[in-house]
């Protein structure tokens, strides 16, 4: 991480402006792995849709993860425990 | 150099405090290493510890009910993910602490008080950023646990490792689950589910 930057919060002492380019370059990287933005790819996508996106990717990821864990719970209470997970554990350590 | 001397310098116990803070996240920020999730090393290692996870849930035959069934499920995803992370991010910590303290508010019948720090505000650039921006930075951080106080910039980089090791999450989730729904053919010649 670069050095230069320092926390707003920081009471005394060095600057404490973290600058636009830092905030654009974070701003990139967010870009970057929401699906969404990533692949209707335009180079102008603006702070505020970054933004718009990421809360709505983020809820959309925990409600995949609802959904799964919904789904394992289900599956653990219906099938056999000991050989669904020996199953599991072979094929994870098998890889 | 000149932040220990103006450290050295302050008269107010407090202010010295939160500077230590401040070191102490800038030292810890600038040189741990990050986790890579996106590895298949990292997912596997998931995978592994949920099941082990997993597997103490299924032993407690009270949980037979739904709804407890899938919370404790979620929770120990949740929390095996938070562990991998190995606190290095502000949002596994958030996880792990928020489990802590309602499992013990529930044995003890009593609230404990907050155990991670920075419960004063920090703050926001307020100049910076249109409102619309700031309502925006809002909503994010209330998504990301752990986050509701944090400078812009933090919020972004924690925004960024979570969804990262979200995303392995339901990858290695879905994995799971389709390995629990029953291979069609089972590879290792015994039989699993019938």
């Amino acid at each position: 991480m670069s050095s230069r930057r320092s926390r707003s919060r920081q009471q005394t002492g060095a600057s404490r402006n973290i600058t636009d380019e830092q905030i654009a370059d974070l701003v990139s990287k967010l870009q970057q792995l929401i699906p969404e933005i990533r692949n209707r790819r335009s180079d102008t996508v603006s702070a505020s849709k970054v933004l718009q996106e990421t809360c709505n990717y983020i809820r959309s990821l925990h409600r995949e993860v609802d959904d799964l864990s919904d789904r394992l719970s289900d599956l653990l209470a219906t099938t056999d425990t000991d050989s669904a997970q020996a199953a599991i554990i072979r094929s994870l350590l098998s890889q | 150099m000149a932040s220990l001397i103006s450290y050295l310098n302050l008269e107010e116990e407090s202010k010295r405090k939160k500077l230590w803070k401040t070191g102490y996240e800038l030292r810890d920020r600038n040189s741990r290493p990050e986790t890579s999730w996106r590895s298949e090393s990292e997912q596997r290692i998931y995978s592994t510890k949920l099941v082990d996870a997993l597997r103490l849930v299924r032993r407690n035959p009270s949980a037979a009910d739904m709804v407890s069934s899938f919370r404790e499920i979620r929770e120990a995803a949740d929390r095996v993910l938070a562990v991998e992370a190995k606190g290095r991010t502000r949002w596994s910590r958030a996880i792990l602490a928020s489990q802590l303290r309602l499992r013990l508010a529930n044995n003890m019948k009593h609230k404990r008080a907050k155990v991670t720090g920075c419960s004063r505000p920090k703050r926001l650039e307020k100049k910076r950023f249109s409102p619309t921006l700031q309502r925006k930075a809002r909503l994010l951080s209330r998504l990301v646990p752990g986050c509701r106080k944090v400078s812009f910039p933090n919020l972004l980089e924690e925004a960024t490792d979570y969804i990262a090791a979200l995303e392995m999450q339901v990858r290695a989730m879905t994995a799971l689950t389709e390995l629990v729904t029953g291979p069609p053919v089972d590879r290792l010649g015994s039989t699993s589910n019938s």
